[in-house]
This record gives C-alpha cells, structure tokens and sequence, in this order.
C-alpha cells in the first residue's frame, strides 16, 4: 500500500473550514494531520473524539474515525471507546472550555488513570465558539465578554495539573513553534498512558480583539517571543520574564497505563473463578 | 524555481504567510491576500504550508 500524505487525514472536500481567519486551529489541525501521517496509522483504526467548541469541530475535516460527543465529555467518551477497544488510537481534542473548564474533572481523572489517550487540548485563553466568555485558562485581568473589567480569578496551567495528576506524557507546543508541534504530537501518540498536549493558540476575533493584541500576525508573533523552550539555558536556571511560558516536553514517564493494570486485575479475577469474558 | 500555489478559495487573507516567510517570498494585494512576488528566492522549507491555518498553500518543487 502506498504512503498516506498527510493531506490524506484530511477531508479536503470539508474545506474551506468554518475557523476566523488567523485562528491557529487549522494549524493545529495540519500539526495533527502531519504526525498521523509520520507514523502511517490506518485511517479506520484512529478514532478522533472531539466534544463542543471551534476546537471541537476539528473531526469534521478528518478522514478518520470519529466520535463527536457533548460539552466538556470527549475524555469521557474516549475512555470508553479505549476500554473497549484497547487496539484502536483513541485521540482527543477539546479546547481550553471544553477540557479544563467544563471538562476539567474528566481532565484530572483521565490522567490519574493514566489511560492510554491522546488529548490535544488547544488553548485559546476563551470560550472562541460562543462569543469569548471567560474559562479557566483566561489569564487574571484579561477582558472578556463576561469579564468585561478584567477576569478576577487566576488561570489554570493545565501541564503542570496533568502532571501533577499522574499522566506518562506531559508537552505544551504553539501554533508558531510548528514543527516541534508536530513532533510533541507525534510522540504523545507513540506514548502509552495518557498523553496531554497542550496547544496554545491565537484567538483574534475574541481574545486578541478585546485584550488589544493586535492581529493574527501580531498575536503569533507574540507566541514566538514569550515562548522559552524547555530544553534552554533560561529555563535551566528558571529565570523567566513576565508572560513567559515553556514548551517542549514537559513530563515523560513510564508508569504502566490503565489497560494493562486492567489485564492484569481480569487475570486475577479469572484466577478466583469471578470473572468470564 | 519552486512552484507555489495559492488556494483563493480556501484564502483567508490573514497574513501569516507573508509575515512568516523567511526569504519574504509574499506580498500582498490591496485585500491583503498573498501573491508571489520572489518565487526564485523560494527555498521549499515548507513553513508557510504548515503555518497556513486554511490549507491554502502547496510549495513543490517544479514539474513535481
């Protein structure tokens, strides 16, 4: 069987995307499309779940499995298409409202039980679908439409919640820094356990118009100054200027995933005479 | 010369290619849509496809 190109996961006659202009999802998306085609996954045997949001519209232009569940539950969801067929790659994407704000106990939980899943968290600091509404991840004093005087409450660092929560595999990439995205995917995919990649995001029609961010272009230029790699001097020695955040792999670890703790507990059990499947 | 297409009607005019590109190979007409403008400075490094948030762009190299 010939390669697949990445443009091969795509549905391309899906396009044009319903995304703003400048929106970083379709970047994102391509990053996906690209690991997916690296590692050669038979189309049918990935099952994308996505849930509610711009983010969660990205199984519409994919020519894999897909499964497209309600607000805030896609890692519910996936957990169940994992569980039940542990052979298929189960991937997951959900914005920042979707996953850590309405979703965000299935966030912790997924990690804690370390299930074999790949989420793609695209954080664009707001709710972009319904009209940029405050979530969990809106940066203290940053206006919304419904912090229209600035957001009193403090943001989420999503990477450093999953890992704390136990996942084998913890990256935070931007849609500027794109090859290195596609790559953190890529691995994320490969990793058994629970993968976490947090993709930040330019969000110019909500986000960036009412912060006073500027343009597309003004809002990745912005990524590409405040993000310091992982692997460099400045983040060695942890001295990082305001509004600096870091990319690269953040957590990777080998701890053993649900699905073979499961087998082993279903052994144990067939053992005593208690369990037949 | 590398060939470089341009989807119009995918084209979102959001200027990520023309801002990105590192040999400034796009300029913009007056909506702010990219056209080539240096085709032969084009070293096919494949930024601009996957910076493009609209899957507008094709870099090949020519008769490919």
């Amino acid at each position: 069987m010939p390669a697949l190109s990445w443009r091969e996961y795509l549905d391309e006659k899906m396009l044009p995307h319903l995304w703003c202009p400048g929106c970083g999802n379709g970047i994102a998306l391509g990053a996906l499309t690209r690991a997916l085609a690296e590692l050669q996954l038979p189309r049918n045997k990935v099952v994308v779940v996505t849930g509610i949001g711009c983010w969660g519209k990205a199984d519409d232009y994919l020519a894999t499995s897909a499964l497209h569940g309600t607000h805030g539950r896609a890692l519910a969801f996936a957990t169940g298409v994992k569980a039940a067929r542990p052979e298929l790659t189960v991937i997951v994407l959900m914005g920042d409202g979707d996953g850590a704000t309405i979703g965000g106990n299935h966030l912790i939980h997924a990690a804690r039980r370390n299930i074999d899943l790949t989420a793609v968290v695209l954080n664009n600091q707001n709710y972009g679908m319904t009209g940029g509404q405050v979530s969990a991840t809106t940066p203290v004093d940053a206006v919304t439409s419904t912090t229209r005087y600035g957001n009193p409450e403090r943001d989420f660092d999503l990477c450093r919640l999953v890992d704390a929560a136990g996942a084998n595999y913890v990256a935070r990439g931007t849609v500027y820094h794109v090859p290195q995205l596609d790559r953190l995917i890529r691995d994320g995919i490969t990793k058994k356990g629970f993968s976490f990649i947090e993709v930040i995001s330019p969000c110019p029609t909500h986000f960036g118009r009412r912060n006073k961010l500027g343009s597309a272009v003004e809002m990745m230029k912005a990524l590409k100054t405040r993000a310091v790699n992982v692997n460099s001097p400045a983040a060695k020695t942890g001295e990082l200027p305001a509004g600096a955040f870091l990319i690269g792999k953040l957590a990777d670890r080998d701890d053993p995933d649900f699905t073979a703790r499961y087998a082993a507990v279903q052994q144990k059990a067939q053992a005593k005479g208690g369990f037949s499947s | 010369m590398t060939r470089i297409n341009i989807n119009p009607r995918r084209c979102k005019h959001c200027g990520i290619c023309i801002a990105f590109c590192p040999k400034e190979v796009f300029g913009a007409d007056y909506r702010g849509a990219p056209v080539v403008e240096r085709a032969e400075k084009c070293t096919a490094c494949g930024l601009c496809v996957m910076r493009c948030p609209d899957f507008a762009l094709e870099v090949g190299e020519k008769g490919k």
